[in-house]
């Protein structure tokens, strides 16, 4: 879809992308990662002719980019980019409708176009008519990806996109990404310098290191279990053996049964042992200490494993527990059942890692 | 008082007239101004001397330009267009540095995110680049339309018609009321003018009224407190020092 060959990009005798040969396939997502200063942006900004090779050549569906005019080739891809991407003078709906007016769509026909975007990216109609300045930092992101789809374009390229919001905000953003690309199953070039973001979201991970070379390209989970040299897995981090247990599924984990009761039932249980409060619903709401059956007193449970999630979260929630013990939920958010520490490394062995 | 109502017909005339030779000036010294600028912020080379050029044109004395325009233009001594053409120069020499400055003004991430969407550049500085401009740009029409109003008045010694001949008039007759009306009445102008430009900055900017308070992250390049010192402070100076009488000193106090 996207081909890089042996591209090379110098600024004043500097490369800032050094002989990059890759390949990107349709439909997926691929992350290019790396510290700052790797190229990763430049690479990006090379897709779409925002900067210029200095050797080599980017093949867009087997065309190279500098044969094809610029603008209308970047009309033909969606761009998301860091804050303040938005144009501040206009309109939310007249920012999504920015790319189909510049290809000669009417005004009524853009603005209906983006009020369905609005909706794709999760966003209120009401919004349609405030300025980038009236929303919060999630929402003018979620509005630049609906920007960037407004012309229904294959390609998206994303620079940062998600960097600038708070952390809740961007797991947010992220699953939504997520579940827009199921949908939409778009040729997605992904830009960041969180190795954590990257390995959420990337089907492939392109990892640059410093002089814009391409260290390493294969799946996060390859990144994770078998990076290439030093600077991939200093890049990864200390904690990757940790973080690669992301994919590992669970299924199989031994849970042992819970010792549960509600609020107003905690007096009656039995004052040995953790006990663990559950709401009406069946969810966890705390946890008791032995000898300590006051429901006043509970202390706040640890993450949660939901079923069928990975060994990462399933290691987590027994760590995080005050109990030592972690809690299973089911899709429906009842009480499954708990995990111990010493399971989860068993059910690491017998997939032999 | 009663001089002044006795004569509202033929004060009110000189006032349509001096608003009519500052305001038009101000129009086309703009029209000219954005190529100019536009070229003095895009290609460096030649910034420095569009620049210095603008500043040397703003230094030639008023009554000096009157005299020597009918000469290069071809007019007649007394025709007005050679005050119009006059305040023009005037007008470019102060907006082309606004003109720079407001498209210093724009934020680079905003016209990179026009462009990686597939602006082409005309376009782009239309719709993206001349918007995001304009309060900046105001901020030099209004120091510009300050000027014009004052310099106007010199218009009188070589015989164009407007406020400014209350002064020659009244200085001749030794007629204390006709100067101080023809200042009241240009003070008047300038003031109104002023609104005119703060209205139409406010009418044209509907994002910037609309943005929330507390919400800093997302702010637009505006003329910032500089600008906004600069024009306000200009106007104020010039109302002190009473422009009619020493137009060309009160230019430079705005100028500084």
């Amino acid at each position: 879809m996207v081909e890089f060959r042996e591209v090379t990009k110098t600024y004043a005798g500097q490369p800032a992308v050094h002989d990059l040969t890759l390949d990107i396939e349709r439909g997926a997502i691929t992350v290019f990662v790396g510290p700052s200063g790797c190229g990763k942006t430049t690479s990006l900004r090379m897709i779409n002719r925002m900067v210029e090779p200095t050797a080599g050549s980017v093949l867009v569906d087997g065309q190279d980019v500098s044969a094809q005019p610029a603008a209308a080739l970047r009309r033909s891809m969606g761009y998301v980019m860091q804050s303040s991407g938005l144009l501040p003078h206009r309109t939310v709906l007249d920012n999504v409708a920015t790319v189909p007016r510049l290809n000669g769509m009417r005004r009524m026909a853009a603005r209906k176009r983006a009020e369905e975007l609005l909706a794709v990216v999760g966003l209120a109609q009401e919004l349609g008519n405030r300025y980038p300045a009236q929303l919060s930092g999630g929402q003018q992101q979620r509005v630049g990806v609906a920007r960037a789809l407004a012309a229904d374009p294959p390609i998206l390229l994303m620079d940062e996109p998600f960097s600038a919001v708070d952390p809740v905000v961007r797991a947010e953003l992220q699953q939504e990404l997520l579940r827009l690309q199921q949908h939409l199953a778009k040729t997605i070039v992904f830009v960041t310098h969180d190795i954590d973001e990257a390995t959420i979201l990337g089907d492939k991970l392109a990892v640059f290191a410093t002089g814009g070379r391409l260290a390493q390209f294969g799946t996060p989970e390859e990144v994770l279990r078998a990076p290439v040299d030093e600077f991939v897995a200093g890049f990864v981090g200390r904690d990757r053996g940790f973080r690669s247990l992301s994919f590992n599924n669970a299924a199989g984990l031994t849970l042992l049964p819970a010792a549960t009761a509600t609020a107003d039932r905690a007096a009656e249980a039995p004052a040995e042992g953790w006990l663990l409060l559950t709401n009406d619903g069946g969810g966890p709401a705390g946890w008791l200490p032995p000898g300590q059956r006051d429901p006043a007193k509970a202390l706040i449970g640890g993450s949660l494993f939901t079923l069928g999630s990975s060994l990462r979260q399933a290691l987590d929630a027994a760590l995080s527990s005050p109990s030592g013990a972690g809690v299973a939920i089911d899709a429906d958010g009842r009480v499954a059942g708990l995990i111990e520490p010493s399971a989860v490394l068993q059910r690491l062995r017998a997939d032999g890692n | 008082m009663e001089w002044f109502l006795a004569n509202l017909p033929y004060v009110l005339e000189l006032t349509w007239l001096h608003w009519f030779q500052s305001a038009l000036p101000l129009v086309l010294g703009l029209a000219a101004s954005l190529p100019l600028g536009y070229l003095a912020w895009r290609i460096h080379a030649i910034r420095g001397l569009i620049l210095s050029l603008s500043s040397v044109l703003y230094t030639i004395p008023s009554l000096a330009l009157f005299v020597i325009l009918p000469v290069i233009l071809g007019t007649g001594i007394l025709e007005m267009s050679n005050l119009i053409v006059a305040l023009t120069v005037y007008t470019v020499a102060l907006l082309v540095r606004s003109v720079v400055d407001a498209l210093e003004s724009v934020d680079d991430g905003v016209r990179q995110a026009a462009a990686a969407m597939g602006y082409r550049p005309v376009r782009r500085f239309f719709q993206v680049d001349l918007p995001l401009c304009i309060p900046v740009l105001v901020a030099g029409l209004r120091v510009a339309s300050v000027s014009n109003i004052s310099v106007a008045s010199v218009g009188a010694l070589i015989g164009v018609p407007n406020l400014g001949f209350l002064f020659t008039d009244g200085l001749l007759r030794n007629f204390m009321t006709e100067i101080v009306v023809g200042i009241l009445m240009t003070l008047v102008l300038a003031a109104l003018m002023d609104l005119l430009l703060v209205v139409l900055e406010r009418v044209l900017t509907p994002w910037l009224r609309r943005r929330r308070g507390t919400d800093g992250s997302n702010t637009l390049a505006r003329g910032g407190p500089g600008t906004e010192w600069e024009a306000g402070g200009g106007a104020a100076v010039q109302n002190r020092i009473g422009p009619e009488q020493r137009p060309d000193a009160a230019r430079a106090a705005v100028r500084g």
